[in-house]
C-alpha cells in the first residue's frame, strides 16, 4: 500500500520539491528583490503575516463558488432529467444554453453588474460556467443508455419512471461526476474572474480582489500568496470530487470514477 | 394447435430506412419444444427474436404469442447486458422488482434460480467481478427468475469458449427440464445448434425467412459421447446441407 502510494505521488512530489528548490535558489543567488520575483519561503511566511486577511477572502470566494456550484448542480441535472424526457423541451432550450455557454463570462459580468448588486452578479457568472458541462455531460450520459438495457426494461413492462430512476439515472452517474469536476473547476475560475470584474463594489471582498489590491501597493508576495491559495483550493475541490466519484462508482469496474 | 407458444404467420419486417429484413416468415413454436434458428448473418434471426418479444412490431403478417405479458417472456441478449452498479442479486431480482412482486416471494425466487444456475456463492459480487460465462449465466438467472413461459435466446453463448460452451449448453437443457419453458434460441453454430434443439429452423437471408425444418426426433440420447455419435453427426450434416440449400437459393 505504501509502496503503490509513493510510487503514483512520488515523482510529482519530488518534482515539485525540486521545482521549489530551484525557484528559492535562483532568487537567492541572483539576489531578486522580492517586487521582481518573491522566494518561495517568503511567499509562505506572507501567507502566515497575513492570513487573517487572505483566509477571509478566500472563504468569500469559496461560498460564492459552492453557491454557485449548488446552484448549478440543481438547474443543470433537473434540466438534464426534463431534457431526457421531453425532447421538444431540449430543442426549445438548449440554444439559450448554448449562447450562455459560448458568450466568454468576463464580457457578460459588467452588463449584470448593473442588473444585480455585486454578489449576485459574481455569482451569477460563476454559476453560469458551471451550469453547462453539467447540463451537458448528464444529458449525454443520459441519452447514451444501453440500448439492450432500455429493451429489457420495456420487455417486463416498465413504466417511465422505474426506466429513469432504475435505469437512466443511475446509468448516467459517471457522465454527472465528468460534468461535476469540469463545473466545479470553472465555478471557481468564474467566481474568481467576476470577483476582479466587481473590483471594490461588494462589501465583502474576495480573493481576486486582494489580488488586485496588491497589485495596487506592489506587494507582489501577497499576489502570490492569494494566488496559491486560489491554487491549493481548486486542487483541492478537484480531488475531493474525484475521491467521491470513486466512492461512488467503485463497484461498477476497476476504472470507476478515475 | 392449442398448445401454440408462438406463431409467426407471413411475417415481414421492413425497417424505417429501407432493409428488408423478414419476408413471408412462417414459424410455429409448441409448448415444451426448443427452437433453434440457424441461419447466416443479417438473415433477421435478432429482428424474429424481437418481434416475439413485442420489441418490434411486424410491417405485415401477423405474430401471435399468447403468453406476451411481461415477465411471461424472458430474453438473454448475446451480451450478459446487466447492470454494472448492481450486484448479482440485484441483477436477477430486476424483473422481479419492475412487476413490484413482494420482496419475500421476490428473495425467494432469487435464491432458488441463483442455485438453478450455479451462482448461488456470488449473490453479494457485482457483474465486473466475475468471468464472461458466470455473466451469462447471471443473465440467464434474470431471465428464468419470473418463470417464462417463453424464453428467447439470442446466441447467448457466442463469445464463450468451446468448453464453457459445452457445460452451459447442458446446464440449459436441464434448466429447461426442470422448469419446463419452451425456448427459441438463435445460433450461428451447426453443432450448438443440433446439441439444443428439439427442431431447428434453416434461415435464408434477403429477405429473411424460414426455409427448411429440421425435427430431432426421437430426441438425442444425451451423454458426454453424444457430440461424436453418428446420429448427432447425422442430423449436423442434414442441417449444414439445409444451410447451403438455403445458401443456393439467394444466389439465384
Ligand atoms: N433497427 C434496424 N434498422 C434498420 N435495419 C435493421 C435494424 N435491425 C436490423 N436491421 C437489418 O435487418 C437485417 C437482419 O438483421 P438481424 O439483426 O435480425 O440479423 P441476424 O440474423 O440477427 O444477424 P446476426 O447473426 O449478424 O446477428 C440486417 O440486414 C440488418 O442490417
Ligand atoms: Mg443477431
Amino acid at each position: 500500500m505504501i509502496g503503490r502510494l509513493s510510487a503514483r505521488y512520488g515523482p510529482p512530489a519530488a518534482a515539485f520539491a525540486v521545482f521549489l528548490l530551484a525557484w528559492e535558489a535562483v532568487v537567492r543567488l541572483a539576489r531578486l528583490p522580492p517586487y521582481v520575483l518573491p522566494a518561495p519561503s517568503l511567499v509562505a511566511t506572507t501567507l502566515i503575516a497575513d492570513r487573517a486577511t487572505l483566509f477571509a477572502s478566500l472563504w468569500v470566494t469559496l461560498r460564492t463558488t459552492f453557491a454557485a456550484l449548488g446552484l448549478a448542480i440543481v438547474g443543470g441535472s433537473l434540466l438534464a432529467i426534463l431534457f431526457s424526457q421531453w425532447k421538444w423541451l431540449e430543442r426549445a432550450l438548449l440554444p439559450f444554453a448554448v449562447v450562455l455557454q459560448v458568450t466568454p463570462i468576463i464580457a457578460i459580468a459588467p452588463l449584470l453588474l448593473i442588473y444585480l448588486p455585486a454578489w449576485g452578479a459574481v455569482l451569477s457568472c460563476a454559476f453560469f460556467v458551471a451550469f453547462f458541462p453539467i447540463l451537458a455531460n448528464f444529458s449525454l450520459g443520459l441519452a447514451s443508455t444501453d440500448r439492450n438495457l432500455l429493451d429489457l426494461f420495456a420487455l417486463y413492462g416498465a413504466s417511465r419512471r422505474q426506466t429513469l430512476v432504475m435505469l437512466r439515472l443511475p446509468a448516467a452517474l459517471p457522465y454527472f461526476f465528468a460534468g461535476l469536476r469540469i463545473g466545479a473547476g470553472l465555478a471557481l475560475i468564474g467566481a474568481v474572474a467576476a470577483e476582479l470584474a466587481a473590483g471594490a463594489s461588494g462589501q465583502e471582498t474576495g480573493l481576486a480582489f486582494r489580488i488586485v489590491e496588491a497589485g495596487y501597493r506592489l506587494d507582489i508576495p501577497r499576489m502570490f500568496a492569494a494566488l496559491v491559495l486560489i491554487s491549493l483550493a481548486g486542487i483541492a475541490i478537484y480531488f475531493s470530487l474525484s475521491a467521491l466519484a470513486h466512492l461512488v462508482l467503485r463497484h461498477w469496474h476497476e476504472s470507476g470514477g478515475v | 394447435m392449442s398448445d401454440a407458444v408462438v406463431v409467426l404467420k407471413d411475417v415481414g419486417k421492413t425497417f424505417a430506412n429501407g432493409t428488408r429484413s423478414l419476408a413471408h416468415l412462417n414459424l410455429a413454436v409448441q409448448a415444451g419444444e426448443l427452437v433453434t434458428l440457424l441461419g447466416p448473418s443479417g438473415c433477421g434471426k435478432s429482428t424474429t427474436l424481437r418481434l416475439l418479444a413485442g420489441l418490434e412490431t411486424p410491417s405485415s403478417g401477423t405474430v401471435a404469442v399468447p403468453a406476451r405479458k411481461p415477465g411471461q417472456v424472458g430474453f438473454v441478449f448475446q451480451d450478459p447486458t446487466l447492470l454494472p452498479w448492481a450486484t448479482v442479486a440485484d441483477n436477477v431480482l430486476l424483473p422481479l422488482r419492475l412487476q413490484k412482486m413482494q420482496a419475500a416471494e421476490a428473495r425467494r425466487r432469487c435464491t432458488d434460480v441463483m442455485r438453478l444456475v450455479g451462482l448461488a456463492d456470488f449473490a453479494r459480487a457485482y457483474p465486473h467481478q466475475l468471468s464472461g460465462g458466470m455473466r451469462m449465466r447471471v443473465s440467464i438467472a434474470r431471465a428464468l427468475a419470473p418463470r417464462p413461459r417463453l424464453l428467447l435466446m439470442d446466441e447467448p453463448f457466442a463469445a464463450l469458449d468451446e468448453i464453457s460452451r459445452f457445460r452451459i449448453n447442458d446446464d440449459l437443457l436441464r434448466l429447461k427440464k426442470e422448469l419446463k419453458t419452451t425456448i427459441v434460441f438463435v445460433t450461428h453454430s451447426v453443432y450448438e445448434s443440433v446439441y439444443l434443439a428439439s427442431r431447428i429452423a434453416i434461415m435464408a437471408v434477403r429477405p429473411g425467412r424460414v426455409t427448411e425444418e429440421i425435427a430431432i426426433d426421437p430426441p438425442l440420447p444425451r451423454g458426454a459421447d453424444l457430440r461424436t455419435s453418428a446420429a448427432f453427426l447425422g442430423y449436423c450434416d442434414r442441417a449444414m446441407r439445409a444451410l447451403g440449400r438455403a445458401a443456393a437459393e439467394d444466389r439465384r
